[in-house]
């Protein structure tokens, strides 16, 4: 495949991208950054980097509690991303978001707040095999509380879920379905929107850990009928600290409150304390209003591109990367799912990952290696780790002829 | 460059490991493990009249922590309780500070270069910390984190 010049055949100008991106424009011991570990954070665009030191400069005060004008701004800014938020995932009401620090506390904040109410001695919950820690040991703990059980989905060996195995553990006893919409080990897109159909049918709820999807393709939560939808700010190009839960609003108001405190309240005595509305019932304390604020310019940069956009030319990043990648005797990839995202997630024979990455990095090259939360993937596989490159639509394919070169010079040190 | 922390001894003795096998007579035993890069290292000593007479190690890591755990059984030979432990803080010494390194090292001075790659740090040490459980004796599995 050719992709000559700055412009792609998905629309995207990817040398104009790169200038948004302070970062990008580094060397790292002489060599110039590569960066492909935006499945552990994304970059930051100074449409972010911007909005933050505006609000600190400018707008700078506690929200939803002030007659002040600098109140009333950060209220506003912080509102509003709020809305961006429902537009972004299409939901239908703005009390359907709720503000958490990350994926982890919006997996958290279901498992405690419904999970504590509803699930009992007996039911199950189901996983699947490609999961992350943070969708894992949540539920094993909620159910090692209730004695529930935890069933999990498994996968092929080309890291995709087995659905025929899925259909035999939903029962009556299924209360929840809770699984990645992307794997970050594996790359792997599940289709979601069958999983949850499935899920429905036996009677139980979902909740869709879509940390790594977000950044990557348009999401749809009303197409999909999730139950829960969670997503982290600091992988779609915002900073970290700040994430969107998204419920169904029967779902959230049925539920108790998260975490006590400031805000979440609507009148407190010594005798009862009566709460408020969605959402800021899961929302006490001071939040990340700063982080907030600069999700929000997160959101309008990503959708200024186009995630359709995003998700083709990302696309033809993973073609070619698979195909340059394949050609390196002894490389196995783990994870060729026929759905995927731009994950490159492989092995070398003989070499340890963490040789590869650190001989890597001085060549610039900055990779993820380790487990990738996801160990009980690296069991199914029999590998102690990966070597993981993920993209983001600021990387070319000129990266990726730097990987390969710089994998030839791995294989040179330990040949 | 990486050279730096490759060199070549330390190539050699990941590649060709020396010590590497279990140790029927042995009559200390410790367990390590990376949970970062899931290296697990089980090591073997056998210790007559506080001298170590042999020494032996099995699994499998990186380059780094494969060849730090083939040189440490080399240099423990015909060490006693006490010497192998100054060894061992002395090698310790050797990746985290700027301390010209200690003539006692031998051969593991290879190791200086990790010191500019502080997270490989402990692929270096994860046989030492093995080497200090199995004579302490705690027969507790030992953790880098």
């Amino acid at each position: 495949m050719t992709m000559a010049g700055s412009v792609t055949a998905a629309g995207i100008d990817v040398e104009k991208i790169r200038e948004d991106f302070p970062v990008l424009k580094q060397t790292i011991h002489g060599k110039p950054l590569v960066y492909f570990d935006s499945a552990a954070t994304a970059q930051k665009p100074f449409a972010v980097i911007d909005a933050i030191r505006k609000f600190h400069e400018v707008d700078c005060a506690n929200i939803h509690r002030g007659v002040h004008e600098l109140s009333q701004r950060s209220t506003a800014a912080y509102e509003e991303t709020r809305s961006k938020a429902r537009r972004f995932l299409n939901a239908r009401n703005n009390s359907e978001i709720i503000f958490v620090r990350g994926t982890t506390e919006g997996i958290n904040l279901v498992v405690s707040s419904w999970g504590r109410r509803n699930v009992r001695e007996g039911d199950e919950i189901i996983i699947s095999a490609m999961e992350h820690h943070s969708n894992i040991v949540p539920w094993q703990m909620l159910c090692e509380e209730r004695s529930a059980k935890l069933r999990v989905i498994p996968m092929n060996d080309r890291g995709e879920l087995i659905l025929e195995e899925y259909e035999k553990l939903l029962n009556p006893r299924t209360r929840m379905v809770a699984f990645g919409h992307v794997s970050n080990a594996l790359g792997t897109i599940n289709p979601a929107r069958q999983i949850i159909q499935m899920a429905h049918r036996a009677g139980a709820l979902t909740l869709v850990d879509g940390a790594q999807a977000a950044p990557h393709m348009n999401i749809d939560v009303q197409a999909l009928d999730s139950d829960f939808y969670t997503f982290s700010g600091h992988k779609v190009f915002g900073p970290t600290g700040i994430g969107v839960l998204h419920g169904k609003m029967r779902l959230l108001n049925a539920m108790p409150p998260y975490q006590g405190g400031g805000d979440m309240i609507r009148t407190v005595t010594f005798e009862k304390t009566t709460y408020n509305d969605l959402p800021y019932k899961f929302e006490a304390g001071t939040p990340n209003i700063a982080g907030g604020i600069g999700l929000g310019a997160a959101l309008d940069y990503m959708t200024g591109i186009g995630l359709d956009k995003i998700a083709a030319y990302e696309h033809e990043l993973l073609l070619y990367g698979t195909e340059a990648l394949s050609k390196i005797p002894g490389l196995r990839l783990i994870g060729t799912a026929r759905e995927k995202a731009a994950v490159l997630s492989f092995v070398i024979d003989g070499i340890h990952p963490h040789d590869i990455g650190t001989v890597l990095d001085r060549q610039g090259i900055a990779v993820r290696t380790g487990h990738h939360c996801a160990q009980p993937v690296m069991d199914w596989f029999h590998v102690p780790a990966t070597t993981r490159a993920s993209l983001a639509f600021y990387n070319t394919a000129a990266e990726i002829d730097a990987l390969v070169a710089g994998l030839h010079k791995v294989k040179e040190v330990f040949g | 460059m990486v050279d730096d922390l490759y060199q070549e001894t330390i190539l050699d003795h990941s590649k060709r490991p020396r010590n590497h096998h279990s140790m029927e007579d042995a009559n200390r035993k410790a367990e390590g493990y990376n949970p970062l890069c899931g290296d697990k290292l089980r090591l073997y000593l056998k210790i007559d009249d506080d001298i170590v007479q042999d020494a032996s190690f099995e699994g499998s890591g990186c380059a780094i922590s494969t060849a730090s755990a083939s040189l440490m059984t080399d240099s423990l030979k015909g060490k006693t309780r006490e010497e192998a432990l100054k060894l061992m803080e002395k090698f310790h010494d050797l990746l985290t500070t700027d301390t010209p390194a200690s003539r006692d090292l031998g051969k593991l001075v290879v190791f200086c270069g990790v010191r500019d790659y502080p997270a490989r740090v402990k692929c270096a040490t994860l046989a030492w910390h093995t080497l200090k459980s199995a004579l302490s004796n705690t027969g507790e599995p030992v953790t880098t984190e």
